[in-house]
């Protein structure tokens, strides 16, 4: 017994750094954060006023429908990702020559800074003057108002992700390359076709790292935040003059994610408060769907 | 057991708030008798360092030219500025006390929070121990610089907003003075393709559009934002229903999709594709500083245009002349080091009348008191010195200065977006809703 406390004092000691860390960096500000939410704080006055806050929030119409924004991007946007990614990783697999280049050419657009890539697209999907919507023209079908319709605001932020989604293509390359060759070839001699071995052998041996991306992917989209702020305001054609106003989430508030609403009702609107009770919001829901999906692959790996 | 961890972390929580919280408070203005500002020598020496917004060569310059005049009356007081400022920089030196010793913004959007929370200190007494008389400013200008009584900032400079009419597409007539004439001229200028696509637009009604937010229109009806009691007044003044109504017919009229696409395929407001520069649209509603873009422009500056008070609503002509206002604030944050010589300096840019003709004719904003106005170095050229009139129009207005500024111009724009494009079948409801998003915000932030 005296050894093993000796250890664990031990493993504590070496683990204190990160001890420290974890409760100056995480406990403290959610805490605070949890603190902050039954107060109405504007940065420099600090008021208890009970569950106001909470009243408000869930009265509030942007927060659903800027939730709603966010589970979208979840439920369409994270698997578009990774089945796109998915794909193009196993077409690069399959190509004999020129693979190098192809790779380089899927993994450029991430280096592409966020927010230019986005300015860059809304520009492309200019309804009116983007090169997009001509070369539909041409062959006879009117393109939509890509950025500017609410239909269509996040789909085209979905193809933005799709483009910029060489990270993902890379590590979902490496799995696949690391998938032994003999699996497949036993398969193939005992009559298994392309599908039959990707199900049983392709995806079971990748899905440490589907899951990686899955659970990262949905991490990012329920923080998702730079793409669709500048979305909004490139293609409302805000500017920034004194005495006029953005509205954020153009067009009608499609592009409006809960991080935006969080940012702007503690800085824009100073009730750091309210803003408190979105953002502990904003963790219940990313946990849950963490738990939720750790879970479910945890009993694919568990049956298969 | 289990609950000692989220105690202690509780515990950490509220001993770090405390200490964010209570720093020692630096000398505020007005807590010791200021040496007489007759004598600049008997001012201590001190370093001031101020932030503003201006950001191009030729703003930051003449803007530090005027900073010279004070230094050269004050030689023992040295300021050092930063250029390219936000908001919200400033807010975060204020909670983090590395406050500047002056501050300016080019927004009025944040006067009433900063006012009521403190961050700014509040003028009053300093004005009233240096014996100023604020009568000098246009009451617009008193409006915006102060919230609920506490005066923590002053006007700089300041923006006025008319109408801007190319001479060229005006086919002949004369600038609007009534909205049903600004629509008849509309439909008259405005040219379509084969397609019904919008080439020339007489002029762009679209709440979308650059400069046309609500606070701009607003004072062509005359609307009121808040009733007395703070309130929303959106829903209740049957002044904004007028606009609405007049707005949405000639929305109708171009055809909102039409109409959208057009504003879309347009150039950016600060570029040189600006539509007004390139002959896309006749009639504009712009700010002065517009005449000092078009001036500098090597294509537009020859455009042959014309400006005017932006026209009003039928019923109203005694509105006709007045127009909208607002305008850079400056004032001394808590936590300056040097409050006493800072308001000096605030003082100097904000009342000398050398001052601010030399900075008005630099930057070509309208200079904010009277004796400036009347100065004859003023440079003022006809299309400038309308701009001049709308500003010392007495029914000239400006957007009263309130806690959630921002907030409330998002709910009403978010509102106007759902309504020119037809998406609100009961207008009054409509409104009453966006009252409602203003008051319940109103409680929430304790007003």
């Amino acid at each position: 017994m005296a050894f093993t406390r000796r250890e664990g004092a031990r493993a504590l000691l070496w683990l204190s750094p990160w001890l420290v860390g974890i409760a100056v960096f995480f406990v403290y500000p959610l805490a605070s954060t949890v603190y902050f939410s039954f107060h109405r704080y504007d940065l420099f006055t600090l008021e208890f006023i009970g569950l106001d806050n909470w009243r408000y929030a869930f009265s509030d119409p942007r927060l659903l429908q800027s939730g709603l924004n966010t589970l979208w991007l979840v439920v369409f946007m994270v698997p578009a990702q990774v089945l796109f990614a998915l794909g193009v990783a196993q077409l690069l697999t399959k190509i004999k020559s020129g693979s190098g280049v192809l790779r380089t050419l899927f993994y450029l657009p991430s280096l592409v800074p966020t927010v230019a890539g986005t300015v860059a697209f809304v520009y492309l999907l200019n309804p009116a003057t983007g090169p997009v919507n001509q070369v539909l023209a041409w062959i006879g079908i009117t393109g939509p108002d890509w950025f500017g319709s609410a239909a269509w605001a996040k789909p085209s932020l979905t193809l933005l992700a799709l483009w910029g989604a060489g990270n993902t293509v890379m590590i979902f390359l490496a799995a696949l390359l690391d998938v032994p060759r003999h699996l497949y070839e036993a398969a193939a001699i005992d009559g298994a076709g392309a599908w039959r071995q990707f199900r049983n052998i392709t995806l079971p041996v990748i899905s440490p790292v589907l899951m990686f991306s899955a659970v990262t992917g949905v991490i990012y989209a329920v923080q998702y935040f730079t793409q669709a702020m500048i979305a909004s305001r490139v293609a409302s054609g805000a500017t920034d003059s004194a005495g006029s106003t953005f509205t954020p989430g153009y067009p009608d508030g499609a592009l409006l994610t809960l991080p935006q609403h969080l940012f702007h009702t503690g800085f824009r609107d100073w009730s750091m408060g309210l803003a408190c009770v979105y953002a502990i919001m904003l963790f219940a829901v990313s946990m849950v769907f963490t738990l939720v999906l750790l879970r479910q692959f945890n009993r694919a790996e568990a049956t298969s | 057991m289990r609950s000692l961890p989220l105690a202690a972390a509780g515990l950490l929580a509220l001993t770090l708030t405390a200490c964010t919280a209570g720093t020692t408070a630096p000398p505020a203005l007005g807590a010791r008798p200021t040496t007489t500002s007759t004598e600049p020598a008997a001012l201590p020496a001190a370093t001031l360092e101020l932030w503003h917004g201006f950001s191009t060569d030729v703003e930051t310059k003449a803007f530090e030219d005027a900073i010279a005049g004070f230094t050269t009356k004050f030689p023992q007081i040295k300021v050092v500025a930063k250029k390219g400022i936000q908001d919200a920089q400033i807010t975060q030196a204020i909670r983090g006390g590395q406050a500047p010793d002056v501050a300016a913004s080019f927004t009025t959007d944040n006067v009433a929070q900063w006012c009521k929370s403190g961050a700014f200190q509040d003028l009053t007494p300093v004005i009233a121990q240096d014996g100023i008389d604020l009568n000098v400013l246009p009451a617009a200008a008193r409006s915006y610089t102060e919230f609920e009584g506490r005066r923590c900032t002053m006007p700089l400079l300041a923006d006025a907003y008319g109408l801007y009419y190319n001479k060229a597409l005006m086919k002949g007539e004369p600038p609007p003075k009534t909205l049903s004439e600004l629509t008849e001229l509309t439909k008259k200028l405005t040219v379509r393709d084969a397609e019904g696509n919008i080439e020339v637009a007489g002029f762009i009604p679209s709440f979308q559009y650059y400069e046309n937010s609500p606070s701009h229109l607003g004072p062509m009806v005359g609307a009121k934002w808040y009733n007395d009691d703070g309130t929303s007044a959106i829903g209740s003044d049957p002044a904004w229903k007028q606009l609405l109504q007049w707005q949405k017919e000639l929305v109708d009229w171009y055809g909102y999709d039409k109409l959208e696409k057009f504003r879309k395929g347009l150039g950016d407001e600060w570029g040189a594709e600006h539509p007004f520069f390139e002959g896309k649209v006749a009639m504009v509603l712009d700010g002065e500083w517009r005449n000092a873009m078009i001036a500098a422009d090597p294509e537009a500056k020859d455009l042959d245009y014309g400006t005017a008070p932006l026209p009003v609503a039928d019923d109203k002509p005694d509105l006709y002349g007045s127009g909208f206002t607002a305008g850079t604030v400056i004032g001394v944050p808590k936590g300056a080091k040097h409050p006493q010589q800072a308001w000096e300096l605030v003082k100097y840019l904000t009342t000398d009348t050398q001052s601010l003709v030399t900075l008005s004719n630099a930057l070509r904003n309208v200079p904010t008191t009277k004796a400036a106005m009347d100065h004859p170095d003023l440079a003022k050229d006809e299309r400038f010195a309308t701009f001049l009139d709308i500003f010392a129009h007495p029914k000239t207005s400006t957007l009263p200065a309130n806690v959630n500024s921002v907030f409330n111009q998002d709910a009403f724009s978010t509102f106007l977006i759902e309504w020119e494009k037809g998406a609100v079948k009961d207008l009054d409801a409509g409104l009453a809703g966006v009252d409602k998003r203003i008051d319940d915000k109103m409680k929430l932030s304790g007003g």
